[in-house]
């Protein structure tokens, strides 16, 4: 497998772990956590700074009852379930997002398919099909978009991606992402709100890009 | 190692102690280290008296129950454990779980490897100095990204201002990460 060579930016990766990214970009980031090591180890380096942040903290006491009441939790609240599980391509994150069942594609014309995963005022997450070889429509952005390759690879104007790479495209690129030849690329997409979204692009491409 | 944090390896004692053998007096501790620090952080993040305690209920309990999923060769348990705050904070405000990344599993016979967990908690030591050694204007920036909810607007200041000491730490302490988790991936 091709080493993963297109990474998380900082700014990302601290709004992550300090719990400030919105719903779908929070998938892709964790997505990519999944399958790379090095973003991983950033990711737990700075959650050790929380972790050293919460040491210094000024304690807020909690009252008298607090500590028997969790006592007296422990053998009787049910344990969380266990957690939804990577399969095949899809990485936890992206099974989660799915509720643990395979993707239902919609075809959007010229072989392109998706599956939008979550939509709303916190932008919009979505696995998008592209068959080898096939270019996606040039388009450009009202924000930012993430797209993380699950399977397969795509080039556009800022390089080839490959399983495991994420793209982090800001509103001022103009891109036509090409799928590579051989398998069919699969990508896990977010995008910043709909309605900002849907102004900035050609009323061609609402079929393939509407909420 | 300063006398002042080598106390701080303690809570991992104590998570470990949980995690392997169940054990109530060590969780205990870890209640009355964590609860009032929790129930500071989210106060701090805008959840009033009452409601803060539940939520540092619930994350307790998820202490007792994810245990096994502790590995101190790549955190303390504060850190584990803020995770497990924020993703609760996560989940009450947006009412719906926060995505996590897959679970990283030791095989179950791994011995662990002392000379590694010493080596993070020293990292971390360097890292709660180097916090220290912050101006407070600096700290209370990292203190508002971590614990309560920033604007979009200001997420940017956060790779922005001057870390540099800490960032170094943050940097020698995941080359032990990475090499750690590029031996998870290839036993």
């Amino acid at each position: 497998m091709t080493p993963i060579t297109h990474h998380l930016s900082d700014a990302l990766l601290d709004a992550y772990v300090t719990g400030n990214l919105d719903h779908p970009f929070a998938v892709v980031v964790a997505a990519h956590l999944s399958l790379c090591d090095s973003c991983r180890a950033r990711a737990e380096a700075a959650e050790m700074l929380g972790g050293a942040l919460l040491d210094r903290i000024a304690p807020a006491p909690v009252s008298p009852g607090a500590q028997d009441r969790l006592l007296a939790a422990l053998d009787h609240a049910p344990p969380p379930p266990r957690p939804i599980t990577g399969s095949g391509i899809f990485p936890a994150p992206v099974m989660q997002a799915l509720g643990g069942q395979p993707p239902k594609w919609r075809m959007l014309g010229g072989g392109i398919r998706q599956q939008i995963l979550s939509a709303g005022a916190d932008g919009a997450l979505r696995l998008l099909y592209i068959p080898a070889g096939r270019a996606v429509p040039e388009h450009s952005h009202g924000g930012l978009e993430l797209t993380l390759v699950l399977q397969g690879s795509f080039a556009d104007s800022q390089g080839r991606f490959g399983r495991g790479d994420v793209e982090i495209a800001q509103d001022d690129l103009d891109h036509q992402p090409v799928a590579g030849s051989g398998a069919p690329c699969i990508c896990l997409a977010a995008t910043d709100a709909p309605l900002r979204f849907r102004a900035m692009i050609p009323r061609l491409l609402q079929p393939l890009f509407r909420i | 190692m300063p006398a002042e944090t080598a106390p701080q390896t303690d809570p991992t004692q104590w998570l470990l102690a949980v995690r392997d053998h169940r054990d109530r007096a060590a969780f205990l501790l870890l209640f009355q280290y964590f609860a009032p620090r929790l129930k500071g952080m989210l106060m701090r993040g805008g959840l009033r008296d009452g409601s803060a305690e539940d939520v540092v209920q619930d994350v307790m309990l998820a202490v007792w129950h994810k245990a096994a999923q502790f590995d101190p060769h790549r955190a303390e348990a504060s850190a584990w454990i803020y995770r497990i705050a924020r993703n609760r904070r996560i989940d009450l405000a947006r009412r719906k779980p926060p995505p996590e990344p897959e679970i990283l599993a030791e095989p179950e016979d791994t011995e662990p490897d002392a000379a590694q967990i010493l080596a993070l908690g020293q990292e971390a030591a360097l890292l709660r100095s180097a916090l220290g050694a912050l101006a407070p204007d600096q700290a209370r920036v990292l203190e508002q990204a971590y614990f309560e909810e920033l604007p979009h607007s200001r997420i940017s200041e956060l790779t922005g201002i001057p870390l540099g000491t800490i960032k170094s730490r943050i940097r020698l302490g995941l080359e032990r990460l990475r090499r750690d988790l590029n031996d998870l991936r290839q036993p």
